[in-house]
């Protein structure tokens, strides 16, 4: 359970950013998270419930997009997206060695609030 | 500005986006005429940053420390139990003289691998990560201040027994390299596949015990190949010895490698 040391980290950053910004209080955090990071979003909700309170996060939404597999085949010559996180090519059958989405793990941007 | 929308008069604050459109600007109540009360500046801050950038940053250094010294790196992981700590041991003893080996431990508690590995001859430090269930860049670094470097050409990483948390830390090694005992079954890569896929070479382990787990070869295989096509597979038993020398010889290979600074085969 390594969710709550990454939404730590996740949780830090957001509040030295909107520290930076003059910001007075966050109203939304969001992170992308990819399939194949190894993060489980529902234990990062549940870090971010217990780590909030107390920060001038508490009561912030926290949106979490989930960032699909995507995977390049040499031979197609195209992206293909792995619901079942195989790299093999969904047409021609080669198996993929360049995973170009799906190992995010990003603060990706974050609503604040000066009063 | 408008401090709910940024939408025009200044306010003062930068404002870089606006977070809130729950009115559209052909509103007429609300055309820069402002007659509804304003308390809040709202902002967007767009960030895009890697949640994990200090560990990546700390693991960079560790790479960049390491090549500077041609040291070949490897990061082992597997499930508790699968073996790592009987290979990490055999394969010191038969490398032997060709290459100089020092090993980091990570254990949750008890130094019991570290004891088992220094009968190996090999500096052996161990790190008690305590409630943590992984290493990280900067367990590694310090672990670094008490191991005797120069002339080193190996060092081992032995991770906390655990197929998710470690995939996330990148420690600054030159190779992953993942474990699947035949005890542990043939489907693991499927159960746990952001593990195997970042693995650079995968070690079938506890061979001598495919009959008595009725362990699928074939089946296994298989499944490693659809989640890291591109990993090296090893197939080896630490008791027997059988696919060790492969093994020993490739880590030689790799070491050769990192050497004359050519990137690694796998």
């Amino acid at each position: 359970m390594h969710e709550y040391s990454i939404m730590q980290s996740a949780l830090t950053q957001a509040l030295r950013e909107a520290r930076q910004a003059g910001a007075a209080r966050v109203h939304e955090i969001r992170l992308r998270i990819g399939v194949l990071s190894g993060v489980v979003p529902d234990a990062l909700r549940f870090a971010f419930e217990t780590l909030t309170p107390g920060t001038s996060a508490e009561g912030a939404v926290l949106t979490i997009e989930e960032v699909p597999a995507r995977f390049w085949c040499a031979s197609c010559r195209k992206e293909f997206v792995s619901a079942d996180l195989f790299a093999e090519c969904p047409d021609c059958r080669n198996p993929s060695g360049e995973l170009r989405a799906g190992r995010e793990l990003e603060l990706s941007s974050m609503e604040v609030d000066h009063v | 500005m408008c401090e709910d929308c940024g939408c025009g008069l200044s306010a003062g604050i930068p404002v870089t986006v606006s977070g809130h459109d729950d009115h559209g600007h052909d509103d007429p109540h609300h055309h820069h005429g402002h007659d509804h009360p304003h308390s809040r500046q709202h902002q967007t801050l767009e960030l895009r940053r890697a949640i994990l950038e200090k560990n990546d940053r700390l693991a960079e250094r560790n790479r960049g420390f390491f090549r500077a010294r041609g040291i070949l790196v490897i990061n082992v992981l597997s499930s508790p139990g699968s073996g790592k700590t009987t290979l990490i041991g055999e394969t010191i003893r038969r490398l032997g003289p060709r290459l100089k080996t020092a090993v980091i431990v990570g254990d949750l508690a008890t130094d019991n691998d570290a004891r088992r590995l220094r009968d190996s001859s090999a500096p052996v430090v161990q790190i008690n990560t305590g409630t943590v269930c992984h290493l990280e860049a900067d367990m590694i670094a310090r672990a670094l201040k008490q191991l005797e470097i120069s002339g080193l050409d190996l060092l081992i990483i032995e991770n906390v027994g655990n197929l998710v948390c470690p995939a996330s830390y990148d420690l600054g090694e030159d190779l992953r390299v993942v474990l699947l005992s035949v005890t542990d079954g043939e489907d693991k890569p499927l159960k746990y596949p952001p593990m195997f896929h970042t693995a650079n070479a995968i070690i079938i382990s506890k061979l001598d015990l495919d009959r008595a787990c009725d362990f699928k070869r074939e089946a296994a295989t298989a499944n490693i190949r659809h989640i890291a096509p591109g990993a090296r597979l090893f197939e080896l038993s630490s008791k027997t010895g059988a696919g060790l020398d492969d093994w020993c010889d490739y880590l030689v290979r790799q070491h050769e490698a990192v050497k004359r600074r050519d990137p690694l085969d796998a």
